[in-house]
């Protein structure tokens, strides 16, 4: 491979990755507080639609990107209260969630498709190449969660609530104020997740244009066991898987991209499997209330 | 220590749930530098005085004061920030997280920003005084009981209890365990902490309090300074001098017909997480024999009749069955043979509680009831009704779900069904568990007449009292291995407990 | 006999219903209301778009049986995920293994082009059953072996399944007439399933219906149902009643597994007549939610179809008529999902 394959490749992952790093990251908050959102594609395309909507009304992408995130956050926040405020059952909810981002995102973004705007521009801040702001914060975003999850007081109040929220309860924290306080970041990092998407990838609106990437993140979270550093390696992982078939197919190389595809999600079912086998489970124990149990 | 007022004094405390009186004290308190038992019998209320104490309860009357002020406790928070701290039997530890996490999640004055080193260094002192030896940054989960129990108390030392309640603290230890739990305790009150210890075992409380409160049907009947309580005084106030006699003589009628119902030869079973290994275990149980199990519980107990129901294959040695080759039998082949099964816990293990008692009934009968492609429901409530009249049970509300009935009704049906085409060979796991005394007899009255119809009886208990009073012989468990075997002559607890206890072994 | 049947309206399951259908008319309503809203919000006339669906669906023959051609996947999927539920499984694998009960009849049809309608059609549908049950019987044979728990199993088959087919009509089964748009070639007329009254209803309905008459009458009148509802309710207890659980796990998964397979076959049979690549518009998801809505039982899967088939007529002419993209009409589901999942309820049924 000759370096400007492999630099191309690197580039292509790292943005390909991006928007699947921060949906990781805002689905990982939600699981770590127990809540387990399987609508995480409507969010991202919430988040995506509503991004490019505003963008292209206001003519600032960076706008575009804060209505992304609180488009997502609403959407997350929909969730919440129907799981938590009325004790709905965590994966039809999710669904709901699911049907509700492929519906809401196609009104909003209709209006909207095929116009042109100004994607979120390049910045070349080091010499790692050129590229946006929400990569560039990507890491950052990380290792800003990883502080907050394990190393600050509410951190520790949410993953107590995400394994025994009675004992959380009898610890004095809210279980249900956290778990909302979560998934209000979790629908923000989401909704980001679907903006960069738009603004930054594909600088379009389609209907649909997340492709299952939703549920590569929910994939990945398991993958990176919870914890945000993992993810970062994930998503670069997956973006990498991508990023080659791409590479790959714009060189003539034949590869079936279906196949390539097709890795993440088999890599994570193996990785289960010998999880399940070496009874070594890191999801967080009360996730969806019987949702990775196995007894 | 004289002249201090009480760490915590609570007086004329008033509880009821309903029509139950729970709780009748007039006073009780505990002063610095001191372990106070708070003994009696299960149900006395002992559970119920602290729980109000801790806050989880409030109480009909009564006050309750910290160092002579009083004060409202109107949650466990509140408790906590009064210096009162509280050790349950389930731990309110959380296992995936690490031993200064858990510690950290009960402190009041946590910062926001967490630093686990400087945290560490807080809990060092109380860890060494607690001998916990263990890395802090170990998840709990990974501890063994003994030591997560003193992350328990580690955790309200931490939060700044000057007195701490432990609610049965030696029922989840081994033996060797208990000692160095008695000497924490010590050092605890040498310290100037005032300690509530709350047990129904006699022995435990005499061994290490300085003060033993007696509990009964909620009003505390006495308070004994420890030297001058003797077994007999202590028992004549738990039980208001009609102690509770054995039923029935240890020395009942032999029916045994010498008919072999169950060998287990050089049974073992493969390790598995969370399970106890059974080694080269060796029994025989005759038919009209009632063979009593002893041992602290998690010995091999459940183990041990998980493979005998069939429900956990051997890895090595043979079973028989009458005679017959049974070791790779399925459950639902040795019940079809005559195998009945009451386990402690009916809710959990023994019925659905979502179905129907008359569904509930049919599950297990194999192909007995079976007609077409769905039951024949006619016969099985005729049989049910038969069997419910020969146990002299009130009728069965057959169209009733089994989750509404009370844990007393449902262990009704489950033996109803149980023992409904006497059954050759019963299995019975703690069945008395969680039963009230009238209940437990009754219990014990049934496998008596069943073992007089020439059942096999396997009856595995906590109660040695129990053991004592029914089992025509004994075995006792421990490490997964049958520790001793004992006849009605020997039946006592100096003879039996040191098999229960063991020495120390370099196993 | 009419005794019988009185006595059948008075009991528990039929009091259910009748308490039932008007709730969840009602719901249904209160979901229309709020589409509307939604779309009146967006510049739409959603009152023509229900009045021109009615007068589509209910005035006009071919309208109604349009509705029926849709329903006819919804019903297979919810059996495929209502069966399993009553083991206190979560399927929510359906989408994939409708698709690869498609990929495998597809292989049938395929492979079998010679072979008369009487003899090829049973092949097919065969192939489909097993397509979908080999694709559900992983998920069971992890979960009977305790080692991954179904849902996260299931949910990540199906996005592998849509990939094997795509990867087939991209490859091996490219139809050489259309180059842009990647397909299988079409289906010999012996492959496909038969279409009655000039309309497109098809024997996947016939399929659909007596899957759900099956699956209610083993659940309420064999011993299978009431081992299953057993296991569902307590699995450690009914291990101990010598139910033998994992193997009703397995062969419970692998046969709803090739029900929702059957779905693929009939859609790439009957309605496609040939394999493509986006077969399925969410059918496997719809059907979890049909099943939950439904609680589980066969009449209810049968009125939530229906419902979910108008609900998809109302997005058809929103799009014919009002160039309003069918995508949309997922946000009416939506509502009427988030409406009931909004109500607190006392007790829990199914999933």
């Amino acid at each position: 491979m000759s370096t400007p394959f492999a630099a191309a490749v690197l580039s292509s992952s790292v943005l390909s990755g991006t928007s699947l790093l921060y949906a990781t990251l805002g689905e990982l908050v939600g699981e770590r507080a127990g809540i387990v959102n399987l609508g995480l594609e409507g969010i991202m395309l919430i988040g995506a639609a509503a991004g490019f909507a505003a963008t292209s009304f206001a003519g600032n992408p960076y706008l575009g990107i804060a209505a992304a995130a609180l488009a997502g956050m609403a959407g997350n926040l929909l969730l919440g209260y129907v799981v938590i405020g009325r004790g709905a059952n965590q994966l039809a909810a999710g669904l709901a969630l699911l049907f509700f981002g492929f519906g809401a995102s196609t009104l909003i973004g209709r209006p909207f498709m095929g116009a042109i705007v100004t994607g979120l521009p390049r910045l070349a801040l080091s010499e790692l190449g050129a590229f946006d702001l929400l990569v560039w914060l990507a890491l950052p975003a990380a290792l800003l969660l990883w502080c907050l999850i394990f190393r600050t007081r509410w951190g520790l109040a949410l993953r107590a609530v995400g394994e025994d929220p009675a004992v959380a309860f009898a610890a004095g924290r809210r279980p249900g104020q956290l778990q909302y306080q979560a998934l209000a970041l979790g629908g923000l990092l989401g909704g980001i997740g679907g903006a960069h998407l738009s603004l930054a990838l594909a600088m379009t609106w389609d209907e649909g244009m997340t492709a299952g990437r939703g549920f590569i993140a929910i994939a990945l979270v398991i993958f990176a066991k919870w914890n945000p550093l993992w993810a970062v390696a994930g998503a670069l992982v997956f973006g990498a898987a991508e990023a080659l078939q791409l590479q790959l197919q714009a060189r003539g190389a034949d590869v079936s991209p279906f196949l390539m595809t097709m890795i993440p999600y088999l890599l994570t079912l193996t990785i289960l499997v010998f999880w399940g086998w070496s009874r070594r489970s890191a999801a967080p124990a009360a996730l969806g209330r019987n949702f990775f149990g196995v007894e | 220590m004289t002249g201090a007022s009480p760490l915590l004094e609570a007086r004329g405390i008033v509880k009821r749930f309903g029509p139950l009186l729970a709780n009748d004290v007039a006073a009780f308190a505990v002063t610095a530098g001191e372990v106070v038992a708070l003994l009696g019998e299960n149900g006395a209320g002992k559970s119920t005085l602290c729980k109000i104490l801790y806050g989880y309860y409030r109480p009909d009357a009564g006050e309750i004061r910290v160092a002579g002020r009083p004060v409202a406790i109107a949650s466990p928070r509140d408790a906590r920030r009064f210096g009162i701290g509280m050790v349950f039997q389930n731990f309110s530890l959380i296992p995936a997280l690490t031993v200064w996490e858990n510690a950290a999640l009960f402190l009041d004055d946590l910062s926001w920003a967490i630093n686990p080193a400087e945290l560490c260094r807080r809990m060092r002192r109380h860890a060494d005084r607690l001998r916990l030896a263990v890395d802090p940054r170990l998840p709990v989960g990974r501890l063994s009981v003994g030591d997560r129990q003193k992350v328990e108390i580690l955790k309200q030392l931490l939060a700044g209890a000057r007195v701490l309640i432990l609610d049965e603290p030696t029922k989840v230890l081994a033996p060797q365990e208990v000692d160095g739990l008695f000497r924490t305790l010590a050092e605890l009150r040498d310290d100037g902490y005032g300690l509530i210890f709350i047990s129904h075992k006699l022995r435990e409380a005499m061994a290490c309090a300085d003060r033993i409160a007696v509990m009964r049907q909620g009003r505390i009947v006495g308070t004994l300074a420890s030297g001058e309580a003797g077994e007999a005084t202590l028992l004549g106030l738990m039980f208001g001098d009609a102690p509770p006699l054995p039923s029935g003589s240890p020395l009942a009628p032999q029916s045994a017909s010498g008919e072999i119902a169950l060998e287990l030869d050089g049974i073992g079973t493969a390790p598995d997480i969370g399970a106890v290994t059974l080694r080269d275990l060796s029994l025989r149980l005759l038919s009209g024999e009632i063979l009593g199990v002893a041992g602290v519980s998690g010995n091999g107990q459940r183990e041990l009749a998980e493979v005998i129901l069939g429900l956990r294959r051997p890895s090595g040695g043979a079973k028989r069955l009458w005679g017959e080759e049974a070791t790779q039998w399925s459950a639902a082949r040795i019940r079809g043979r005559g195998v009945a099964s009451i386990p402690d816990d009916p809710f959990a293990l023994a019925a659905v509680p979502a179905l129907t008692v008359r569904e509930n009934l049919v599950l297990g009968s194999g192909r007995r009831y079976r007609a077409g492609l769905g039951f024949d429901w006619p016969r099985l409530v005729a049989d049910m009704d038969a069997s419910v009249a020969r146990l002299r049970f009130p009728p069965l509300s057959y169209e009733a779900r089994a989750a509404v009935l009370s844990g007393g009704n449902l262990q009704r049906v489950v033996l109803a069904r149980e023992l409904a085409h006497d059954p050759k060979l019963i299995v019975a796991l703690y069945p008395t568990r969680g039963l009230d005394t009238r209940g437990a007899e009754a219990l014990r009255g049934l496998l008596r007449r069943s073992r007089a119809a020439g059942a096999a009886v396997l009856l595995v208990s906590e109660d040695l009292d129990e053991l004592f009073a029914v089992s025509d012989r004994l075995i006792v468990l421990r490490d997964g291995r049958i520790a001793g075997t004992f006849l009605p002559a020997t039946f006592r607890a100096e003879t039996v407990g040191p098999a229960m206890v063991g020495t120390a072994d370099a196993a | 006999m009419p005794r019988d049947l009185a006595l059948a309206l008075r009991s528990p399951a039929a009091l259910a219903v009748q308490h039932r259908v008007p709730r969840a008319a009602a719901i249904a309503l209160a979901s229309l209301a709020i589409f509307a809203v939604l779309l009146l919000a967006a510049g739409k006339d959603p009152f023509r778009a229900y009045r021109d669906t009615l007068l589509y669906v209910f005035g006009n023959a071919y309208g109604f049986s349009e509705l029926l051609v849709r329903m006819t996947p919804l019903l297979l999927t919810a059996v495929a995920v209502a069966l399993p539920a009553r083991l206190g499984l979560i399927n929510v694998g359906g989408e994939g293994q409708l698709y690869m009960g498609a990929w495998l009849a597809t292989a049938g049809a395929l492979g079998c082009p010679d072979l008369p309608a009487w003899l090829l059609l049973p092949l097919m549908t065969a192939f489909g059953f097993a397509g979908g049950a080999i694709w559900a019987l992983l998920p069971g044979l992890l979960r009977a072996a305790k080692l991954v728990n179904e849902t996260i199993s299931t949910l990540l088959l199906n996005y592998v399944a849509p990939l094997i087919v795509s990867f087939f009509i991209f490859g091996p089964w490219r139809s050489a007439e259309s180059a842009s748009y990647p397909q299988s070639p079409a289906f010999v007329e012996a492959a496909r399933l038969p279409s009655f009254f000039g309309t497109r209803i098809h024997l996947g309905l016939i399929y659909g219906l007596a899957c759900l008459a099956l699956y209610g009458l083993v659940m309420s009148r064999t011993r299978w149902g009431l081992e299953m509802r057993a296991i569902g309710g307590n699995a450690e207890a009914s291990l101990r009643l010598g139910i033998p659980v994992a193997g009703y796990v397995i062969a419970v998964m692998a046969i709803a597994g090739g029900i929702a397979g059957a779905a693929g076959m009939a859609e790439v049979s009957a309605i496609q007549g040939r394999l493509v690549a986006g077969l399925s518009p969410g059918y496997g998801f719809m059907g979890f939610l049909v099943a939950w809505l439904a609680g589980g039982s066969a009449a209810g899967i049968l009125a939530m179809a229906f419902l979910f088939a108008l609900f998809s007529s109302v997005g058809d002419i929103l799009q014919i008529t009002q160039g309003v993209p069918y995508a949309v009409v997922n946000l009416l589901m939506a509502v009427m999902l988030f409406i009931v999942l909004g109500q607190r309820r006392p007790s829990r049924s199914g999933a």
